[in-house]
């Protein structure tokens, strides 16, 4: 089985403070430290175990600057084969929609039957990349995938994707196709010293929006639907009433506004 | 020229370790601390993601790592606990002397042995009277015919007992003094038993206990170089180790920092978070002062053996300083917690409670003052 990758570098916002910074277009990063995005991590592993059970190769494609190394190096430390970056100043401002098209463009270079990427990017949030990606391939794809199993032939699998209220809904797919992974479908395994030394001397492919045969148009701001103006911090509602006074004052304060609308 | 930079390689481990410390350690660290139990399926844990016998070359089935590296992934793992890290640290000090003073055979049937599966290594040269005077060990080891006989009572062994492999010392010829004891590898079996498991003031979650040695017979294979260089294979075995209590001692106190910094930026009183007021925010620039210099401390003393240099000195002076940070640090940021610092339910009291650990084993930190001023007047 061949399978395809995506991965993205994340600043890690779980414990620390975010400002907005001066272009009001991003945040500070300069505090932060970065990651694989969560749900790729998790898009590896699957990858890696289908591997390991079945055979085949898994590439590992990023778009970022060379600081992405990091990441797609830690994917080949824990068993991927070969590596592309894309790395381009027309992708900024690219929006998901935008960033499917370079991927999809390097995917199309590759032999693949299964291309796996996160089922949510923890910065943006936007969970289109891998939906889109399956679009311009024009293959089939099932996203928020919790369970993945390949089928004798290996030219199906057999999906399981998480819904509402812990339901699963269990699909079969032809190959190819493209699966959105979302986190816990499996155990993510620590990269070794020794996987991380052989990962060290693998090559990554950089490769520019023109290598890819995209025009630059296509990408960033122009070739995308949607455009980031600016972010904001939320405005703290007018509604909110601070209740004052030492704990059992509050508590009782607290407990008659709700018996009062009615809300216990 | 000087480089203070990681390898994209070390920075990778340190990494992945400081990643398993996090969702591995950290979530048990208050439970076993606790109950004093032994986390078995940690071990297995730290197997599988390729973090034990960090140091020992992968020929003979270690993760080969260089020891600054090694050090680097201990001050993660530290970081998330000491008593955890204390079990691989002590898998660290029971096969070191495997690996300083071990025939290329010895090497590759006890590694192949403790790194095909997980295990746990000791290494038994502390007796109730014989501590930081190591001289003066009580144990015997009696040659008969092809095996050697061993008998004695050993104090305070972490993984004792339950070590799959331990490295003895006893003595071959009491007449000898420290020149008459030998080091041999027992592997778990009859005549080597624990005796009491220790209760302990930290480090909880790592087992201390009593080895009895009762007529253990081991093949003279076992001896590990010749009789009589027992006493300097365990001094170059400690060189190594306390160096790995000066990059633990860092991972407690950057772990005791991070939670005070927090802390005072979130604790209001007198109308401000406590970190605004200015004697708080120096003590807890003295934290960072402190424990900046004990990490290149151990970095340097680390280097140093990567290098093949002499660094009996400056381990010592690492262990010392690294060790005494961490019990200063320690100590200060349960007071930027005031009371609540002295409650269990937060984590700091812990981090004071590992901390002292390590001004007291691998050589007190007397004795290092003692090596150290010995070298510098000799
Ligand atoms: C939790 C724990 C785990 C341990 N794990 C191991 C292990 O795995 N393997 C092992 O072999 N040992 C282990 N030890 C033993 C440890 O290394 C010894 O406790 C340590 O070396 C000190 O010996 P002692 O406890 O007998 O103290 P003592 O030697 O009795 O020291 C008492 C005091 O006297 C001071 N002192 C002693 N001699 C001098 C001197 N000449 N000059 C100045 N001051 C002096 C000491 O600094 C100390 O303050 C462990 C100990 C503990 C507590």
């Amino acid at each position: 089985m061949n399978m395809v990758v995506c991965v993205k570098r994340v600043p890690d916002t779980a414990e620390s403070e975010v400002h907005i910074d001066s272009s009001g277009k991003g945040i500070e990063t300069g505090k932060l430290s970065f990651r694989m995005n969560d749900a790729d991590n998790y898009a590896v592993e699957e990858a890696i175990l289908i591997k390991e059970k079945i055979g085949g190769t898994v590439n590992v494609i990023s778009i970022g600057d060379e600081k992405s190394d990091e990441q797609i190096r830690m994917a080949l430390a824990k068993g991927g084969d070969e590596a592309v970056r894309i790395t381009d100043p027309a992708l900024e401002g690219s929006d998901g929609f935008a960033l499917a098209k370079a991927l999809a463009a390097a995917v199309k270079g590759m032999e693949y039957d299964l291309v796996l990427t996160g089922a949510l990017a923890d910065d943006d949030g936007c969970a289109v990349v891998g939906v889109a990606l399956a679009e311009l391939l024009g293959v089939p794809h099932a996203a928020y995938v919790k369970k993945v199993e390949v089928l004798e032939d290996g030219k199906r699998i057999k999906v399981g994707r998480e819904l509402e209220g812990g339901l699963m809904e269990f699909l079969e797919m032809d190959l190819p196709a493209v699966l959105t992974i979302q986190t816990g479908i499996n155990e993510p395994r620590y990269a070794s010293f020794k996987g991380i030394k052989a990962a060290a001397k693998k090559e990554i492919a950089v490769k520019s929006v023109a290598d890819l045969g995209l025009d630059p148009s296509e990408v960033g701001e122009a070739g995308s639907w949607a455009v980031l103006e600016s972010f904001s911090y939320p405005v703290v509602g007018e509604k909110a009433e601070i209740l004052e006074g030492d704990p059992a004052e509050t508590a009782a304060k607290l407990a008659a506004i709700l018996k009062e609308k009615g809300l216990v | 020229m000087l480089d203070f930079s990681l390898s994209d390689e070390q920075k990778a481990i340190q990494q992945v370790a400081h990643e398993f410390a996090e969702k591995e350690i950290r979530p048990l660290a208050a439970e076993y601390d606790e109950t004093e139990h032994f986390p078995e399926e940690f071990v297995e844990k730290a197997f599988k993601a390729g973090l034990t016998y960090p140091y020992v070359p992968e020929e003979y089935g270690g993760q080969g790592m260089d020891f600054l590296t090694a050090c680097i992934v201990g001050e993660e793992l530290a970081w998330g606990c000491c008593g955890f890290a204390t079990i691989l640290n002590a898998n660290n000090l029971g096969s070191t002397p495997i690996l300083l003073a071990g025939t290329e055979e010895q090497k590759r049937k006890w590694f192949g042995e403790l790194t095909s599966r997980p295990t746990l290594a000791a290494m038994a040269l502390t007796e109730p009277g014989a501590g930081s005077d190591a001289g003066s060990v009580q144990s015997t080891a009696v040659r008969e015919g092809d095996h050697y006989v061993l008998n004695g009572t050993k104090c305070f062994i972490s993984n004792g007992g339950l070590a799959d492999v331990t490295t003895v010392f006893a003595s071959t010829d009491r007449s000898k003094g420290t020149r008459g004891l030998s080091c041999f590898i027992v592997p778990k079996g009859e005549g080597i038993s624990p005796g009491k498991k220790e209760r302990k003031m930290g480090v909880r979650a790592s087992a201390t206990y009593e080895v009895i040695l009762d007529n253990c017979r081991v093949p003279a294979e076992n001896l590990l170089g010749e009789e009589g260089q027992g006493f300097k294979i365990a001094m170059m075995t400690l060189d190594k180790a306390r160096v790995s209590v000066g990059s633990a001692s860092v991972g407690i106190a950057r772990a005791a920092m991070e939670a005070a910094v927090d802390y005072a930026k979130q604790r209001v009183q007198f109308g401000r978070p406590v970190a605004e007021f200015q004697a708080v925010q120096f003590m807890l620039a003295d934290m960072a002062i402190q424990i900046e210099a004990a990490r290149l401390l151990y970095m340097k003393a680390a280097w140093l053996e990567t290098q093949g240099l002499p660094f009996t000195k400056e381990a010592a002076i690492c262990k010392t300083f690294c060790s005494d940070v961490a019990m200063r640090v320690t100590t200060d940021v349960v007071q930027v917690f005031g009371g609540y610092g002295y409650m269990r339910e937060y984590p700091v009291e812990k981090y004071m409670r590992d901390a002292k650990i390590n001004q007291i084993w691998d050589g007190t930190n007397q004795i290092q003052r003692m090596v150290i001023g010995r070298i510098i007047t000799s």
